[in-house]
């Protein structure tokens, strides 16, 4: 009976666990993986399934080959999967998908030590690898099964243009438009933000400040008429929902999480705007996310009491 | 005036206890009194071996200005005195007294006449309180300072740690002393606001306490969330006054005073009735026991004995905490003793006793947005495994009240404010290496002066 345990204080834990977290990131994920088999098809889930086995597969592998603990069990490698395949078009060939959850795992999360420890988001940083080296791949569009299964160009590469080629904001805010698998329905992807923000997985700063910032410079540079569009069409509710609120490479602080959604949307503004590319998001997170340990260290939270000494 | 008030932790309620009125157990047959159950130094035995002792009656002498004179809680005989190690590590002495079971009052117990603020305090002094809620510190050193000097005086009735009923039922079953207490708080400090704070999950005590000073000049009861930890003596100040202690300093350098709600109702019953704190509810729950209950308990009880009286334990207990799941001490065995700040007792199974493996930090920023003070427990953890001392006094580690919030609520399960405490310890050591460089330096160069002058 004077077996007794003796710990530090506290003696209790709150519920959330690491793996927790990323069990309901995939539960908030699941809308735009049914929204993208509803408008790509079959294959879209064969890309999602792919990619998802194979970044768990390859962290075990990892870590079972390194003789470090494995952590697959954390999920993480799971969300980074699945992230990574709702970024990618639905006709991608999945040699260059395996490539792509290597670069996500293998370079940018493992090297760098492993979860927590990496300073770039994995599945971001691993879409613009896979989208300089296979560009005409990454850019083969179709046109959701609603319509007809031809390639076309997305809408962003027609606001680029400065036409609205014809979809309409509700056409945008449901998805059945051309694009990646999971980017295309603003919906879907509302609805896993609205799940995280319940659960309290994220807050709101980073998304309501990145999306806030694109819509209101878009309505400034170029014109009310574009503004719904800009914000609806291409990956920015993807982007600002999932993966610019990933917690290792992005800020921990309210103020933090304000700054890196704003400079986000900056970014990806000049982006579309100015610059050669149609999208700016995957770039702007890549960016902020190496400004993140700056911003953690400028908003850092002050000590109550302790400014006189 | 609204204060934006501090942020914490939902943690679990688990007052099963709180309808439970308490029950007087039993004197058991030996009570164990150690002599240190204060911060500060620990009480000076008067009495000698074999001598007989009654109720209220003195058996040691505050150890020197922070420190409280210690009354035996039973009628018996002092069979022994000896040196023990304390489950913090102190080591003291400890009175075991065998009880003779009649509970006989000492005859010389009086009520103190307190006419004047001297000897109010000198009440206070006499009755051996200190923070029952659980920080132990000697009340009448708390009490003493310029009465003029105070605006604020909080009543701690927030009891925010999980499980813990006895200060509820002490607002519920003690009101009317209590509220005495608020009266002598109101003659003795003429120009302090006297503020209660309990937590709104308590709301008959809010009711119960607002009825019993209802109209009375001064004197609010407020309900604030229930948010641990809203009873930390630094963020109830700030939740109800809206002001902040700063690093160093203590409640009264801003106008203010706090004192826990057993505390002032036990004061109040000395002055009333002239006895001394002998005995105090103690809540006995967690998982291995089987029933939970609240335990009027003398100082000095043994765990085994109160928790035998409650009806035993459920299971095998694995774990032992004096004290809440948040801030309370895990004991190695189950004959530590009852002392003045125990307000409960918790047993827990195997299930519940394990705590589990930490994993790596993901950076989500829950310990630095749920830390009631706005530190940083994850960077303070990299600057400590560093061995950065330079980083953490940067950070303010020497700031953080140990509440825990930061370890409760971290999902990759780390130690932090484990860390934070060993992290206070090697900043303590860093500081006084430079404060001693700095010494030596400045002598070094004063003898050169001399010498230069000399020359």
């Amino acid at each position: 009976m004077d077996n007794l345990i003796v710990s530090v204080s506290p003696h209790i834990r709150a519920k959330d666990t690491t793996a927790s977290l990323m069990r309901d990131v995939l539960i908030a994920l699941l809308p735009a993986v049914a929204a993208s088999v509803l408008f790509f098809g079959a294959r879209a889930l064969l890309v999602e399934v792919f990619c998802v086995a194979a970044c768990v597969g390859l962290e075990w592998l990892f870590q079972w080959g390194m003789k470090r603990p494995v952590t697959v069990a954390d999920c993480s490698a799971a969300v980074t999967g699945l992230i990574l395949a709702l970024n990618l078009p639905v006709g991608i060939p999945l040699w260059m998908a395996l490539v792509g959850c290597a670069v996500a795992i293998l370079v940018v999360k493992q090297l760098f030590g492993g979860i927590g420890h990496n300073f770039a988001n994995p599945a971001i940083t691993a879409r613009i690898v896979m989208f300089l080296a296979f560009s005409s791949a990454m850019a083969a569009w179709v046109s959701p099964n609603l319509v007809d299964a031809v390639s076309s160009a997305t809408p962003l590469a027609g606001l680029k243009n400065g036409a609205l080629v014809g979809y309409t904001p509700l056409q945008l805010f449901l998805g059945a438009v051309p694009g990646c698998l999971g980017e295309t329905s603003a919906l879907a992807l509302l609805l896993g933000g609205v799940y995280l923000l319940a659960r309290r997985v994220i807050t709101w700063h980073t998304p309501v400040s990145f999306i806030c910032t694109v819509f209101v410079l878009a309505l400034l540079l170029r014109g009310p008429a574009f503004a719904l569009a800009e914000i609806l069409a291409g990956g920015l509710f993807l982007g600002a929902i999932f993966m610019a609120t990933d917690y290792a490479t992005t800020p921990s602080t309210a103020w933090g999480r304000v700054v890196f959604g704003v400079g986000c949307g900056l970014i990806t503004c000049l982006i579309r705007f100015f610059g050669n590319y149609p999208e700016g998001v995957s770039f702007s997170i890549l960016l902020m996310n190496i400004l993140t340990p700056y911003i953690s260290k400028w908003t850092r939270s002050k000590p109550l009491g302790g400014e006189t000494k | 005036m609204s204060i934006r008030l501090l942020p914490g932790v939902h943690a679990p309620h688990r007052k099963h206890t709180a309808d439970m009125a308490p029950v007087r157990m039993p004197v058991p047959g030996v009570v164990k009194i150690p002599m240190s159950m204060n911060i500060g130094r620990p009480a000076t035995p008067t009495v000698k071996l074999m001598a007989k002792v009654q109720v209220g009656q003195k058996i040691a002498e505050a150890g020197g200005f922070l420190g409280a004179p210690i009354h035996a809680s039973v009628s018996g005989t002092v069979k022994k005195i000896e040196e023990t190690t304390l489950f913090h590590g102190g080591s003291c002495k400890v009175l075991v007294i065998e009880t003779d079971g009649e509970q006989t009052r000492w005859d010389g117990l009086t009520p103190p006449e307190v006419t004047d603020f001297d000897s109010f305090l000198a009440a206070v002094r006499e009755s051996g309180v200190v923070g029952l809620g659980g920080a132990t510190f000697p009340t009448a050193v708390k009490l003493k300072v310029d009465p003029e000097k105070v605006e604020y005086i909080c009543i701690n009735g927030a009891e925010c740690e999980p499980y813990i009923t006895a200060d509820t039922r002490t607002m519920l079953d003690e009101g009317e002393r209590l509220s005495e207490g608020i009266d002598l708080l109101r003659r003795f400090y003429p120009k302090a606001r006297i503020l209660v704070g309990i937590e709104d999950n308590k709301p008959k005590s809010i009711r119960h306490l607002r009825e019993l000073n209802a109209g009375k000049e001064r004197v609010e009861v407020r309900a604030l969330p229930a948010l641990y930890p809203q009873g930390g003596e630094k963020v109830l100040i700030h939740n109800l006054t809206g002001r902040v202690v700063p690093a160093g300093k203590l409640p009264i350098d801003v106008g203010c005073i706090v004192l826990n709600t057993t505390t002032l109702k036990t004061i109040a019953e000395y002055i009333q009735t002239g006895m001394p704190l002998v005995e105090r509810v103690v809540t006995v729950d967690g998982s291995a026991v089987k029933h939970p209950m609240n335990v009027i308990a003398p100082i000095g009880a043994s765990i085994r004995d109160v928790v035998e009286f409650t009806g035993g334990f459920a299971e095998e207990p694995r774990k032992i905490i004096m004290g809440g799941p948040m801030m309370g001490i895990s004991v190695p065995s189950a004959d530590e003793c009852v002392a003045k700040g125990t307000g409960s007792i918790l047993c827990f199974g195997a299930r519940d006793a394990v705590l589990p493996e930490p994993t790596a930090c993901i950076k989500c920023g829950r310990c630095v947005n749920h830390c009631p003070l706005h530190l940083s427990p994850a960077d303070i953890e990299t600057a400590f495994r560093l061995n950065k001392p330079e980083d953490l006094a940067a950070l303010r580690v020497d700031l953080c009240m140990e509440c825990g919030c930061c370890a409760y609520i971290c999902p990759a399960r780390r130690p932090l404010v484990q860390v934070n405490k060993l992290a206070k310890g090697e900043l303590r050591k860093y500081t006084d290496r430079i404060k001693a460089e700095a010494a030596a330096k400045a002598k070094k160069e004063a003898e050169k002066k001399g010498e230069a002058q000399h020359g």
